[in-house]
């Protein structure tokens, strides 16, 4: 058994020196991936889905959350609901369908059904049931909490968390940053890219948000981009290219954009017939939002990491990534692309063009970062008592090349390891926008 | 010979070609002779994976894994070249299976063939095993009396890419 002070000495944070080391047993170790599913995920605010994932009456998505199958339901009374995806009856899963679009669930075991507001309202030979039996005591569970942001809904385990707005501390502007890109409001796309990496979870996260890999381990890419016109991998490490964190271990990098942007920053790639239609999409986030966030929205990109184990990534694509540990050396990954309500035809060939160049599990860079993740799990065999270095940059306000953004996650995740609500975090703080040049 | 037999068989020589097309395709791939491979397209082609969980969709207008014109197949196959695409540095050992071909016009009168067949592509690395299976349609069209791909679409059975993890060989 891991004991409290192998775990005092799992992460070392000496503000002194500027050295930052995370023993590499908190990647390896069983004990401890029980511990964070305790501590972590039992206690924090979780990803489940987007709001247009359930637009509809009856619309629904089943999803395992914090390694629990759950289903996220707009009942037919217009509330969104997160049940445990289990039978009150003996257990089994009731709802057997990815989505859809549901009048009722219905067991099939004993076809025990359940409406969209959870209610028990169908038992078959009722009659074999004594009167004090109540089926209003046998409504599907409903997770202990579930809070909405700007279109994105999470769950928590924990009855007495905080709100999510609290929860969600400085990450708010960066998640409106994200929800104001369309005057018709976001949407998730058809389609998810549902793959895996044989790594620890914090590998993910941490790569997540890591500006100091890009230009090397992602030459490919910016090779392939440059061709078609000049493309500045080195914007990523100008000095406003920053990382912040942002409160309660979520963090950003914040950067002027080094991949073209379909919202919106034209670049050859997209071809001339596109140069006028994104400066109209341009246009229409400055006149809307005013040129500050215009510029930010427009022409910068960011990786914006939620506590424990979401990205929204505002990059080549719009994606949400979802991490979920599923052993100490394996994880599995989902992410869905997240568009302008309603976009359709060029614009969305477009994007999803730009989107699939560099995301996803056959994109020309996310193999190499998985490549890169599980070359990490392999140096673990032997050298799991070492230490990992997360120094980079502790002793300067923190450039997108830097290491803060992972140090404010581990700062976070040892806090909560150690069984405390919260972290200080009070280097790279940022509360309020900055100014940013334009 | 009746003419039932005549067409049968051309129908059956069409077919042969047809397969040892794509057995030849096939085998560019096994042997990473990709430049060679990527000769087998037209300049207009697509090359497209859609969605483990929307077979169905068009990756133009849906989340996709893989949607690509030939300049960005070219740079798929540079890159694969390059000792840079580390996923794939050194190259994974593969075996592709092709079977259950199937032959038709293509619908649009152009002369082209739609043909759809069974793949199972098997990749060996680092001691990891990968089996990806699914159909494959191509759009082929013939150029100069050779047969060429305008169009290939994989459309893969596994419900999901796990435990494996991504798509970093060409299918």
């Amino acid at each position: 058994m891991l004991d409290v002070e192998d775990l005092q000495e799992a992460v070392i944070d000496d503000r002194e020196r500027g050295l930052f080391r995370v023993k590499r047993t908190t990647m390896t170790s069983n004990e401890v991936w029980r511990l964070e599913r305790r501590r972590i995920f039992d206690r924090c605010w979780l990803y489940i889905g987007h709001d247009s994932e359930v637009a509809e009456p009856g619309d629904f998505v089943r999803r395992k959350v914090g390694g629990r199958p759950l289903i996220l339901v707009r009942g037919r009374d217009g509330v969104v609901r997160a049940f445990f995806n289990s039978c009150t009856h003996r257990g089994a899963r009731v709802c057997r369908q990815d989505q859809g679009n549901a009048k009722a669930f219905q067991c099939f075991y004993h076809a025990w059904t359940f409406n969209t507001e959870g209610k028990l309202v169908g038992i078959p030979d009722k009659e074999g049931y004594a009167e004090g039996f109540d089926p209003e005591e046998l409504a599907l569970r409903a997770v202990p909490r579930l809070e909405c942001y700007r279109d994105f809904w999470f769950i928590n385990y924990n009855r007495d968390a905080e709100s999510l707005a609290d929860y969600l501390a400085g990450a708010k502007e960066y998640i409106d940053l994200i929800a104001d890109q369309s005057p018709t409001g976001m949407a998730v796309l058809e389609g998810s890219h549902r793959y895996a990496c044989n790594a620890n979870w914090k590998l993910m996260v941490e790569n997540s948000v890591d500006g100091y890999h890009g230009a090397p381990l992602h030459q490919t890419y910016f090779a392939f981009v440059a061709k078609h016109g000049a493309v500045d991998a080195g914007r990523l490490k100008s000095p406003d290219a920053r990382g912040y964190s942002l409160g309660n271990g979520h963090a950003v990098v914040d950067y002027p954009s080094p991949f073209p942007r379909a919202t919106a920053m034209w670049h050859p790639i997209f071809g001339d017939e596109a140069k006028d239609d994104i400066e109209q999409i341009k246009n229409e986030i400055y006149e809307r939002v005013g040129p500050e966030r215009g510029y930010r929205m427009t022409e910068t990109s960011r990786n914006l990491f939620i506590y424990p184990n979401l990205l929204l990534l505002d990059v080549s694509g719009l994606t949400i990534r979802k991490i979920d540990p599923v052993r100490p050396d394996y994880m599995e990954l989902t992410a869905w692309a997240l568009i302008p309500k309603g976009e359709t035809g060029p614009r969305l060939e477009r994007r999803l063009d730009n989107f699939n160049l560099f995301l996803g599990p056959g994109g020309l860079a996310t193999p190499d970062d998985i490549e890169a993740l599980e070359a990490c799990q392999e140096g673990f065999d032997g050298t799991a008592e070492d230490y990992s270095d997360i120094s980079r940059g502790m002793h300067r306000d923190a450039l997108t090349v830097d290491e803060l953004q992972m140090r404010s996650f581990w700062r976070e995740w040892h806090a909560n390891v150690l069984g405390q609500e919260h972290a200080t975090h009070d280097e790279g703080r940022r509360e309020a926008p900055v100014e940013v040049a334009s | 010979m009746s003419a039932g037999t005549a067409e049968a068989t051309d129908r059956l020589l069409r077919r042969l070609a047809v397969e040892d097309f794509l057995y030849h395709e096939a085998a560019l791939l096994d042997a990473w002779r990709l430049d060679d491979w990527l000769a087998l397209f037209t300049e207009d082609c697509r090359y497209a994976v859609p969605a483990t969980d929307a077979l169905e969709s068009d990756p133009s207008q849906a989340l996709g894994l893989i949607d690509d014109d030939k300049d960005r197949l070219t740079g798929r196959v540079d890159r694969l070249k390059s000792a840079k695409a580390y996923r794939e540095f050194p190259w994974s050992r593969t075996t592709r299976l092709i079977t259950n071909v199937r032959v038709a016009d293509a619908p649009d009168g152009s002369g082209d063939l739609d043909v759809v067949s069974n793949f199972s592509a098997h990749r060996y690395r680092k001691g990891d095993e990968q089996e990806l299976v699914g159909v494959l349609k191509h759009r082929l069209t013939e150029v100069d009396g050779e047969l060429r791909i305008r169009e290939k679409r994989i459309e893969i059975t596994n419900e999901t890419l796990r435990p494996h993890g991504t798509v970093s060989i060409i299918l």
